[in-house]
């Protein structure tokens, strides 16, 4: 029988800036068991309902992750609305759709420029955040803020996107698909990726069910179920299938995100021709009491959100419930008998966002 | 299924042989904030009441307000977030979010500007004028005791 | 929020086990666990997700605060991550879970940091 040995990985490894500890159960050079353990950047944020007021709260809310920032303020405010029974209007729907959007395309290809770097393809990986910093450029010009927005509000949002930007945008995105589908083509045409994404880290249908997983990493196994058809904000009102894979391995999910990011950029125009005019916000009196539960699609896959209240200006309690931490379980399965190269990888390909998971 | 080919890169690597780079020049070329972009806070200060509510609502407790006679309003701008929540909040409408963020430096400072006709000299001159007053005042009563008794 | 079916039940402790199995027979997934404390009272949350309709179920189990309550950890593996940090941040007494961290899983200093001061033992 070969022998067993114990490697550490991590805090600090080569393929995330972010700390997560791995110990890795080798036979050879094939991972055999892995043991997780996170709790490096854990910063309390949900203790804090006892001190800031619900309103000063969505403030924290959204900083609670720097990739994912507006779906959490977008969350917390529905959250909270659905409570107080707060009725926002339709522009302001629109508007949330078309920021979330931006938001998704600009997630996916973070995740694809990391992945590169992952398998050290690093032009690739300039490539693909070339193309972020113009998504970022027209996100700071609509809200002021490049990662984190401050721009949702309990009742509406707080900026409005006149004609000059709103064709801006649409100028800005349609060169933007252009340089995308060459991207595309490199990550999933390619012979020296294919070689590194084929066959890798393959998680059937009944594991990913079985495990509890969300999100495109559910998606690509098969599993069809994405949190936008439940119509929240104005998606409802947007024509738009979820994007299934088959394979279930990084190739299968590689094809999916990117596919994705074309998905939003078709969102985006739907959402911006599609808008009424009207206000951009109501405005909320009172204190929230009673619970509720929401869940949106992240990026990276179903967040819950659940907020207990008595009546008083300090909420109860306040739950984030992020997809990497439903994701962690299906990242170890697909860890087990697969070489010990391929790890950085494979951590890469759940799109970890490790301060979500830890709040 | 899909094809798979050597050399799927070579548009990207003949555009970076022939073209300028992306990245711009900075700090030598400075930088351009598009309009809406966030930074500090400014306040209008003719228009400030010192009703203090920017203070109770600031996340990081960057504001301090200080009421009459001193009439002060300062800020901190390293600990400001710019989220913007004060602007929203003031009945006045007197603070503004303008482009360009605190550079940083070796200490923390505190930002102050006083309401006109408020701070520390309006406070010494309010308290000669009371105490003058009174001297006059006390003279006063004192002559009328003096004639009463005659 | 337009067409999502939302549904909170309330049971007791001894039910939850049996409740649980039920759910994982139908082919639900365990969505979210989470713990709350109110008046002296433990409000724990189980929901659990359908994936073909999108409804979407809560077991809400309403204890004292020394209680002991069994995991269910047995039937979703998964769920021992949500459970150690009940335990961790608000002192659930949960036993028999899977993978236990003995409360290192987030290493914070202070012991049940989301009890208020005033509830908390001392050692």
């Amino acid at each position: 029988m070969a022998k067993r040995s114990v490697v550490p990985f991590g805090p600090q490894h080569p393929v995330l800036p972010e700390p997560i500890h791995l110990d890795l159960v080798l036979e050879d050079e094939t991972v055999v068991d892995v043991v997780p353990s996170i709790g490096f950047i854990h910063r309390g944020l949900e203790g804090l309902v006892s001190k800031k007021d619900y309103k000063e709260y969505l403030y924290i809310a959204e900083r609670t992750c720097g990739i994912c920032s507006f779906g959490h303020g977008n969350g917390y405010s529905l959250a909270i609305e659905k409570v107080m029974g707060v009725e926002v209007p339709d522009r302001a729907k629109y508007l949330r759709v078309v920021w979330a959007e931006m938001n998704r395309i600009h997630s996916h290809l973070l995740w694809a420029g990391l992945m590169a770097d992952a398998f050290g393809f690093e032009n690739l990986f300039y490539q693909c955040w070339r193309i972020r910093e113009k998504i970022l450029d027209m996100v700071e010009l609509t809200t002021g803020g490049r990662l984190i927005n401050s721009v949702d509000t309990i009742g509406g949002v707080l900026r409005d996107i006149n004609e000059d930007q709103a064709k801006l945008i649409l100028n800005n995105i349609r060169d933007i698909e252009t340089e995308l589908k060459a991207i595309r083509d490199t990550f999933l045409e390619d012979y020296s990726v294919q070689t590194r994404t084929r066959g890798v880290g393959v998680l059937t249908k009944q594991q990913a069910h079985d495990l509890g997983c969300c999100g495109p990493l559910a998606r690509a196994s098969g599993i069809n179920y994405d949190m936008r058809v439940l119509g929240y904000d104005a998606y409802g009102m947007l024509d738009f299938e979820p994007i299934i894979g088959t394979d279930g391995d990084n190739y299968s999910r590689c094809k999916c995100r990117l596919d994705e990011a074309f998905q939003s950029i078709d969102l985006i125009r739907q959402a911006l021709t599609k808008m009424p005019a009207g206000e951009i916000a109501v405005p909320v009196k009172g204190n929230p009491d009673g619970e509720s539960f929401i869940r949106i699609e992240q990026p990276r896959g179903e967040a819950v959100y659940h907020v207990e209240a008595s009546g008083d200006k300090f909420l109860d309690r306040f739950r984030v419930r992020t997809p990497t931490f439903a994701n962690l379980a299906g990242m170890c399965e697909t860890m087990k008998g697969a070489q010990y190269a391929d790890i950085p990888l494979l951590v890469v390909t759940i799109d970890p966002c490790i301060s979500c998971t830890e709040r | 299924m899909s094809k798979s080919r050597i050399m799927a890169f070579t548009w990207a690597t003949m555009k970076n042989l022939f073209s300028k780079p992306v990245t711009k020049n900075y700090p030598a070329q400075p930088i351009q904030y598009p309009e809406g972009a966030r930074g500090h806070i400014e306040i209008d200060i003719d228009e400030c009441i010192s009703c203090g509510l920017c203070e109770r609502n600031c996340p990081p407790g960057a504001l301090k307000v200080e009421k009459p006679p001193k009439g002060t309003w300062s800020i901190n701008r390293f600990d400001c977030i710019a989220c913007g929540y004060c602007v929203s909040n003031c009945p006045k409408s007197c603070l503004h979010m303008v482009t360009g963020y605190q550079e940083p430096m070796d200490e923390k400072f505190d930002y102050s500007e006083t309401r006109p006709h408020m701070g520390e000299e309006w406070v010494k001159a309010q308290a000669e004028k009371v105490a003058k007053a009174k001297a006059i005042a006390a003279q006063k009563a004192a002559e009328k005791a003096a004639t009463e008794t005659k | 929020m337009a067409d999502e079916k939302n549904i909170l039940t309330v049971i007791d402790k001894e039910q939850l086990l049996e409740s649980v199995m039920v759910m994982k027979t139908r082919g639900l997934r365990l969505s979210q666990a989470c713990a709350s404390y109110k008046d002296g009272k433990y409000n724990l949350s189980y929901s659990f997700a359908e994936d073909d309709n999108y409804r979407y179920e809560t077991l809400r189990v309403v204890i004292d605060k020394d209680d002991m309550i069994p995991s269910i950890s047995g039937f979703y593996p998964y769920a021992d991550f949500y459970e150690n940090e009940m335990k961790e941040l608000f002192g659930v007494r949960i036993q028999m879970i899977k993978n236990d961290y003995h409360n290192k899983l987030y290493r914070i200093a202070v012991e049940t940091p989301f009890l208020p001061k005033d509830e908390k033992e001392e050692d």
